[in-house]
């Protein structure tokens, strides 16, 4: 391909080219986009409002717990909004984030024009989509669930959790894995299928390698917990005793499925935060990151320890002491791939010139505030310490130091950095500084006495506290932190609303970063990339800037969506594949889908109902002609040139 | 022991963060910001490879010396007392939203149940064997030691030794539904002596009324519900699936924690118990005001 002669497409071209990629428009034809922007964006617009909603509930509690003996909000309610808060963050808001940025970013770092399979991921968002508005329709009806994020058993088993509310949670969960399962495959297959050629697996960015790093761990670590909700819906519905200790089960085993899937998720969240950071650090140091290999393996390793921690969580659980202390190794062994992250990074700032922007501030944030995450992680791996602290209030202060630190701020501060990408403006800066400011004040007024509050014994999950026990400032504290936190979370609404419309033009590479992303438009055209480029190293944009030209990919049809598929190890050209156009499959799959779980909250009987439902919608997105076929409502293409 | 050890740990922590921070700052405040066009420097020199190899491997040294001390300390922690340390047993039954304590003994005729207030004598072990009734609880006194779970059909075992005596105040640490904000208790550790001679009031039979109010309050106890529910030991109320009340009038609180003991306390949970402590399992009684004020006469003489 390479030897063609190459000259400039013409803007005709460009134009079919576009048309070709195009998402149909109107209010019904949002229903049918299947373009990675498209779903990535939404993935991520919708989680925001997830964690908005989150937030509102967090700040709900600390409002009651402002002050001793407060009455504002019942027990009830408390308890929903404290395994709401805790489902909505973890389910609904950090892991679909991050899904939404990987789609976004993938196919514009690694070159392409989609992902693998499109429809599957407008199929994955749907499901994420109704998922969510199932279980805050069941929230806002009085029914949403109260036995904790975590729904320990015997806790959740119909007998002392009746009614439907702990239903909701046990299928919603298992039905938004699916949306996971199906975007990481999506991921892994396009990553190791449509690098640019040239992209060698080590000339791959690092945001990239954090994503399949997450997507592997989604596969490995989502299965476990959709078993696990599966056996306790059908311990629920019908009566099955998997984890009824009268009936032979054992409400431990839940513990240990549920946290075999809880301590990766951890990670799952966080490894794509790091690849965040390690993006934002090189461009705002203006040089090569420091041990790209090291942080390579250094994200393999977490991903692979992560798996084996999960018993930290039950340490109080009455295990044998001999165990645990593998787990406790296991533990603070984490904190070695950890720590070569964070050297890497500061020996990156120490010989970079850095450029002081609302990004590098929220990734130096990041550094500080997840140390100190990681340490008091440290300390909980030990079993005798953590024996004390366990279910207190030092553990809420350790995990939003890593949840937060580890994985919001990156994330805010990968807003600042591609929000110009994804939408051609940039970011207030001044709004941007008041809003780092704020968080970083109010997250650490809010969450540091929460250490202290721990240690002097006050546990996690209580609607209140009695007086007299010394806790009453701290708590107060801790609220008014929560007010600076929403105040800053608005300055960022703010920002994001008035930059939408009047925020300066951003152009193709704002910050003169090193990759592939930024030689596209802001934003993108349809297509991405005319011609595919090809890439010689591991900065392209830089290598393209200084001079050292790669050449084009040329011979990609422009009326089909042909994409080209390399191979996973060198990014060899193999062949052409050819990408199926906008349909309506998927969002009717997803229905399908949801009248077989919403059913089996009522009825496991809408199961078999919402399969054959599910049959006929597949056989209606794989109907013969329909899939790879230029979509009827474009022009004729003009074939192969 | 675990005091030591978490100062240890926080030493190193502080330790680590200013170490951490310091040189983020000066990384910082190394060069000025002025960002230079053009090419980007060349990939990092040996010397920032030595020094970050040397903060992993003292990643590593660190990480070692915290795993075998918390090893060690874990150890000692979790030691089973000799027979000479006469340690005392003690069941405890978690419960929706309460604590059960029954004191075993070689003897059966000297074991005797008790609820939400645990006394145990100044310097010897005490092995708590733990287990629950409903959900999942966890046994939690921060001055005295670490929690463990309770867990129906699971026995755990928890040391507990006070050295000085006092009251401790301890909570349940799991989430166990609606109440578990409030499922408080406390520990008494009393000086050997008066630990006997507790132990030796707890065996008797309940308190005789002592005036003729109480009198009739015994009879409002047993006509009424409460019996049901409740055991007032050598009367005719054996109820299990509540806390046994048989020297109810000398506790310190009413629902496990909830609120103080006292004449008005007692007549309000009596009355209204959803009032006080929303969702618990005791339903209100309907009493006249005589019949009430009998009914609290009796149960402060429980003593």
């Amino acid at each position: 391909m390479h030897d063609q002669a190459y000259t400039a497409p013409t803007a005709a071209e460009l134009e079919e080219l576009d048309r070709t990629w195009d998402s149909p428009p109107g209010l019904l034809g949002w229903f049918s986009h299947v373009n990675h922007r498209s779903i990535g964006r939404r993935f991520i617009v919708t989680a925001f409002i997830f964690f908005l909603l989150g937030g509102i509930q967090a700040l709900l509690m600390r409002l009651q717990l402002a002050v001793p003996e407060n009455t504002l909000i019942d027990p009830d309610t408390y308890r929903q909004l404290f395994t709401m808060h805790g489902t909505t963050m973890m389910f609904f808001f950090a892991v679909p984030v991050m899904e939404g940025f990987g789609m976004y970013l993938v196919p514009l770092m690694i070159g392409t024009r989609d992902m693998a399979f499109p429809r599957m991921n407008a199929f994955g968002y749907y499901v994420y989509l109704i998922a969510g508005v199932v279980l805050y329709g069941a929230f806002f009806l009085g029914m949403a669930p109260d036995a904790g994020w975590f729904s320990y058993t015997p806790l959740a088993e119909r007998q002392f959790s009746p009614g439907l509310r702990v239903d909701f949670w046990a299928t919603m969960v298992t039905f938004i894995e699916v949306s996971a399962l199906v975007a990481a495959v999506e991921m892994i297959v396009t990553i190791f299928r449509q690098r640019a050629p040239g992209m060698t697996l080590n000339r791959m960015p690092l945001f990239v390698w954090a994503i399949l790093v997450m997507s592997f761990m989604i596969i490995f670590a989502m299965p476990p917990l959709m078993i696990g909700s599966v056996m306790l819906a059908l311990d629920r519905t019908v009566g099955m005793q998997f984890f009824v200790a009268g009936g032979g089960g054992d409400p431990l085993l839940w513990q240990h499925v549920f946290w075999f899937f809880g301590h990766p998720e951890v990670y799952i969240i966080f490894i794509p935060a790091l690849g965040m950071v390690s993006s934002i650090i090189i461009a705002f140091t203006r040089r090569p990151i420091f041990g790209y290999t090291a942080l390579v393996l250094a994200l393999v390793a977490t991903g692979i320890l992560g798996f084996g921690l999960w018993v930290h969580h039950m340490y109080a659980a009455g295990l044998p002491q001999l165990g645990m202390s593998f787990f406790t190794a296991a533990s603070m062994l984490i904190a070695i791939p950890s720590g070569v992250q964070i050297f890497c990074w500061i020996a990156t700032l120490w010989d970079g010139r850095l450029v002081f922007r609302t990004p590098l501030l929220f990734v130096l944030g990041f550094l500080v505030i997840f140390v100190a995450g990681g340490l008091t992680g440290v300390m909980v791996a030990s079993v005798p310490f953590d024996l004390q602290v366990h279910d207190t209030f030092f553990i809420v202060a350790h995990l939003h130091y890593v949840l937060i630190g580890g994985a919001v701020f990156p994330l805010f501060g990968g807003v600042y950095y591609w929000f110009p990408k994804m939408t051609g403006r940039m970011l207030s800066e001044r709004l941007g500084r008041w809003n780092f400011w704020t968080l970083a004040i109010g997250f650490n007024l809010t969450f540091f006495p929460m250490h202290q509050l721990g240690l002097e014994g006050m546990p996690r999950r209580v609607y209140t506290y009695v007086d007299g026990l010394g806790w009453n400032g701290m708590n107060m504290a801790a609220t008014l932190g929560a007010v600076l936190i929403a105040v800053s979370v608005t300055l960022f609404l703010v920002n994001v609303a008035v930059s939408l419309r009047r925020g300066a033009i951003a152009g193709n590479d704002p910050w003169e970063a090193d990759s592939l992303e930024w030689t596209a438009e802001s934003p993108p055209r349809n297509y991405n990339f005319h011609p595919i480029p090809s890439v010689a190293g591991l900065y392209p944009r830089w290598d393209t800037r200084a001079g050292r030209m790669t050449p084009p990919v040329l011979g990609l049809r422009n009326d089909v969506r042909e994409v080209l598929v390399t191979d996973p190890l060198d990014a060899e050209p193999d062949y052409k594949s050819v990408l199926p156009h906008p349909s309506y499959a998927p969002l009717i799959l997803a229905f399908a889908c949801t009248v077989a779980f919403l059913g089996a909250v009522y009825d496991v009987r809408w199961v078999p109902v919402g399969g054959v439902l599910a049959f006929f919608a597949m056989v209606y997105w794989n109907w013969p002609g329909t899939v790879e076929r230029t979509p009827p409502w474009k022009e004729a293409g003009r074939g192969e040139r | 022991m675990i005091l030591d050890l978490y100062l240890l740990f926080l030493g190193v922590a502080v330790l680590v963060m200013l170490g951490v921070v310091i040189t983020i700052g000066l990384a910082l405040f190394r060069r000025g910001r002025t960002p230079v066009d053009g090419d980007p420097p060349a990939e990092g020199e040996p010397g920032k490879f030595r020094a970050v190899a040397g903060a992993t491997l003292a990643t590593g040294f660190i990480l070692l010396v915290l795993l075998v001390s918390s090893a060690y300390v874990g150890q000692v922690t979790s030691r089973e007392p000799g027979q000479d340390e006469r340690p005392i047993t003690v069941n405890v039954i978690g419960h929706q939203w309460w604590w059960e304590f029954r004191y075993i003994d070689d003897q059966p005729s000297r074991t005797f149940v008790t609820a939400n207030e645990l006394h145990i004598p100044v310097g010897r072990p005490v092995i708590l064997r733990m287990t629950s009734r409903d959900v999942i609880h966890s046994f939690w006194v921060p001055n005295l030691h670490g929690k463990i779970d309770l867990m129906a059909g699971r026995t755990n075992t928890l040391r507990i030794r006070a050295d000085e005596p006092g009251e401790y105040r301890g909570q349940c640490a799991e989430f166990c539904g609606l109440q578990h904000a409030k499922m408080a208790f406390v520990v008494v550790a009393l000086p050997e002596e008066e630990f006997d001679g507790w132990v030796e009031e707890s065996l008797r039979p309940a308190a005789e009324p002592g005036t003729e109010l109480a009198q009739q309050g015994r009879e409002v106890f047993l006509e009424s519900q409460c019996s049901l529910c409740h055991t007032v030991r050598g009367t005719g109320a054996w109820g299990t699936i509540a806390p046994d009340l048989t020297r109810i009038g000398s506790r310190r609180t009413l629902a496990a924690g909830t609120v103080p003991n006292n004449r008005g306390t007692l007549a309000a949970w009596i009355l209204d118990p959803q009032h006080i402590k929303p969702g618990n399992f005791m339903p209100a009684t309907q009493l006249p005001p005589d019949r009430l004020h009998a009914l609290v006469a009796y149960l402060e003489g429980l003593r």
